[in-house]
């Protein structure tokens, strides 16, 4: 089964720098590894600050775009794994330890039957 | 030497942070080192080189380099991006490439950045315009600017907005925002929204950006529209404010103190788009401007016309409010009256100001002063209130 | 590059299974033509919000608490991830596929993926 592990970051907190960044970037290496050795790593990513979003829509027939993120909400995602596990006690486990290596709420969410792969 | 220095910098500053942000791949590098060779050129000129931009062009470069290579915390891809443009193909002498300006121009107004981040950007980057004078322009603190202008480069950088200009199928929906910045700056100028009437050092540089991009694109006629536009009001500028700052309407207007050259100019540009006959909103506009300069009364059927073809273009209330006026002029104030009364434009003081002129003409007085009062309260700018002030009092 | 293409839905709008129906072949149309391109990373739907959990760790305590992270009627009901040159190309897909899911599309850049 597909799940989405969502980290929650608080943007309004500016990220951490130097010594305390590459500890948090190396915790995440290692859920990284341990997820593709037991094989059920399917996608991960880091994403740029809520500022940078865009977002398009269809008003009156016309495409419009307005500048920043669709939710204007101190926590935003941060970024996410797609991971393929056996159930939904299995992907809480990743999410742990993804909340612990990131320090930041994780939202597990469950991919509908047609995005199981 | 100052004089000609602060010339040269309004004149070329735009364009060498174009042609920089180009060389270095980042515009805060650009800025940077755009802002150091003239600093350079203040202690070095003793005279004025033959070519300005030029050099401060080289020298920028020259300095960006140094500095990236001193600071090696700059990331690496900046650097990439400088030793990617140093091939042998690159000549060493570069001056202003006038193709920049227009990549800077459409990177400034994409359409992903909000529309006070694009005016600010473009008012900064190619207007060389300080921060403080961007703020007191649109009225917001200069901290708004700043964080404005700081998140705009950053998505700029970190969304790749790519630094190019548009495809020619693409240029629908991407020379509207550029051509509505330089008219929000210009107009922002002219009929500042809030304290004195008029800032002429926006409309200005409006001009001269529209003026640029007119010369870089020179077969769409909508961008000849906005110049004729802006050139027709600007040429009557001089005659729109009385000795005290107050407004002086059109038909109260010395005429005397047009500016004929840019009249001239205006008239013959639309001349021009007329005889190509693609018409678009920005033409049609300089067109009734045209009609507005011509001869020593307007043709107010002319107008009207005009303004039902606009009209179709934009049907939005505004358009239809100033269409009101010319329908006053052709088929009296009762018709007109009628249009006005349909429209709903909350807070818009011109809507009430336009109502209050028909009543008057209509005799009915006590409407009238309502209508005038209403307008009082919603005006922004000192002149605007003032004028509709003493036509209150004159009700009296 | 990458972008995260954001599917957000309104809760409010209910679509028919017929109308569900026609937008899955309108977004399966967009799969198909990004995987040509070559520009297709990743794609998936989401279950419904409610159906979330989300886990906090804090000093070595973990919690679970059902439902989403934030109430908001609006949500993430799926989302592409595509390579593309700059953000002009992303924002082309973008149109597609707000045209396609008539529900806005948020994008926005990784900044790297594992």
């Amino acid at each position: 089964m597909r799940f989405m592990l969502a980290v929650q970051n608080d943007w309004s907190v500016p990220l951490p720098t130097g010594a305390e960044w590459d500890e948090s970037v190396a915790r995440v290496e290692v859920v990284n590894d341990d997820m593709r050795a037991q094989g059920v790593w399917v996608f991960g990513g880091g994403l740029t600050d809520p500022d940078t979003a865009t977002v398009v829509r269809i008003e009156s027939g016309a495409v419009t775009m307005t500048d920043g993120p669709f939710i204007e909400t101190k926590e935003q995602l941060g970024g996410f794994w797609v991971i393929d596990v056996a159930d939904r006690a299995e992907a809480l486990e990743w999410a742990r330890r993804c909340a612990e290596a990131c320090a930041a709420p994780i939202e597990v969410r469950s991919f509908d039957e047609l995005s199981q792969g | 030497m100052p004089t000609d220095l602060a010339s040269v910098y309004r004149a070329e500053y735009g364009r060498c942070v174009a042609t920089l942000t180009r060389l270095l791949g980042d515009i805060s590098l650009a800025e940077e080192a755009v802002q150091d060779a003239f600093t350079i050129a203040v202690q070095k000129w003793a005279e004025l080189p033959p070519n300005p931009g030029a050099w401060i062009v080289t020298t920028a470069r020259n300095r960006a380099i140094d500095r990236i290579r001193r600071e090696s915390t700059r990331e690496a891809r900046h650097v990439q991006a400088l030793l990617l443009h140093r091939g042998d193909d690159e000549p060493e002498e570069v001056g202003p490439v006038r193709d920049d300006q227009l990549r800077l121009i459409f990177t400034c107004c994409h359409p992903s950045l909000s529309p006070l981040a694009q005016t600010a950007l473009t008012l900064r980057l190619l207007g060389g315009l300080e921060v403080p004078q961007i703020a007191r322009a649109y009225l917001v603190p200069e901290a708004t600017i700043s964080q404005r202008i700081v998140r705009a480069k950053k998505k700029i950088r970190d969304a790749r907005i790519p630094y190019r200009v548009p495809t020619e199928a693409e240029l629908p929906a991407r020379l509207p925002p550029v051509l509505t910045v330089l008219y929000l700056i210009f107009n922002e100028g002219y009929t500042a929204s809030r304290g004195e009437l008029v800032r002429a050092d926006l409309c200005r540089e409006a001009l001269r950006l529209a003026r640029e991009l007119a010369s870089l694109m020179p077969d769409e006629p909508e961008v000849l529209g906005l110049l004729a536009l802006l050139l027709l009001s600007e040429a009557r500028r001089p005659a729109r404010v009385g000795p005290s700052g107050e407004l002086v309407t059109l038909a109260e207007q010395d005429r005397s103190l047009w500016d004929r050259a840019m009249i001239a100019e205006g008239h013959a540009i639309v001349r021009e788009c007329l005889r190509r006959n693609r018409p678009g909103p920005y033409q049609i506009q300089a067109a009734i401007n045209a009609v507005h300069t011509d001869g020593p009364t307007t043709d107010w059927r002319q107008v009207l016309a005009l303004y039902d073809q606009l009209l179709q273009f934009t049907p939005t209330p505004i358009v239809a409010l100033n269409r009101a006026v010319a329908v006053a002029e052709v088929h009296g104030p009762e018709a007109a009256l009628a249009v006005v009364e349909e429209l709903e434009l909350p807070g818009y003081h011109l809507l009430p100001a336009t109502k209050a002129e028909l009543l008057v003409r209509l005799g009915r007085v006590d409407a009238a002063r309502a209508a005038y009062a209403e307008a009082v309260a919603l005006a922004g700018n000192d002149a605007e209130r003032a004028f509709l002030q003493k036509r209150l009092a004159e009700l009296s | 590059m990458n972008y995260l293409l954001s599917v957000i839905n309104d809760e409010s709008v209910q679509l028919s299974d017929a109308e569900f129906q026609e937008m899955l072949a309108r977004t399966g149309a967009i799969n198909d033509e990004m995987k040509e391109q070559g520009v297709w990373v990743f794609a998936g739907g989401l279950r419904p919000p409610e159906t979330a959990t989300v886990v906090r760790a804090r000093d070595g305590a973990v919690t679970t608490t059902d439902g989403p992270f934030v109430e908001t009627k609006e949500h993430l009901a799926g989302f592409w991830v595509i390579e593309v040159a700059d953000l002009d190309a992303a924002l082309a897909w973008a149109e597609k596929a707000t045209t396609a899911c008539r529900a806005p599309i948020e994008v926005r850049p990784f900044d790297g993926l594992a």
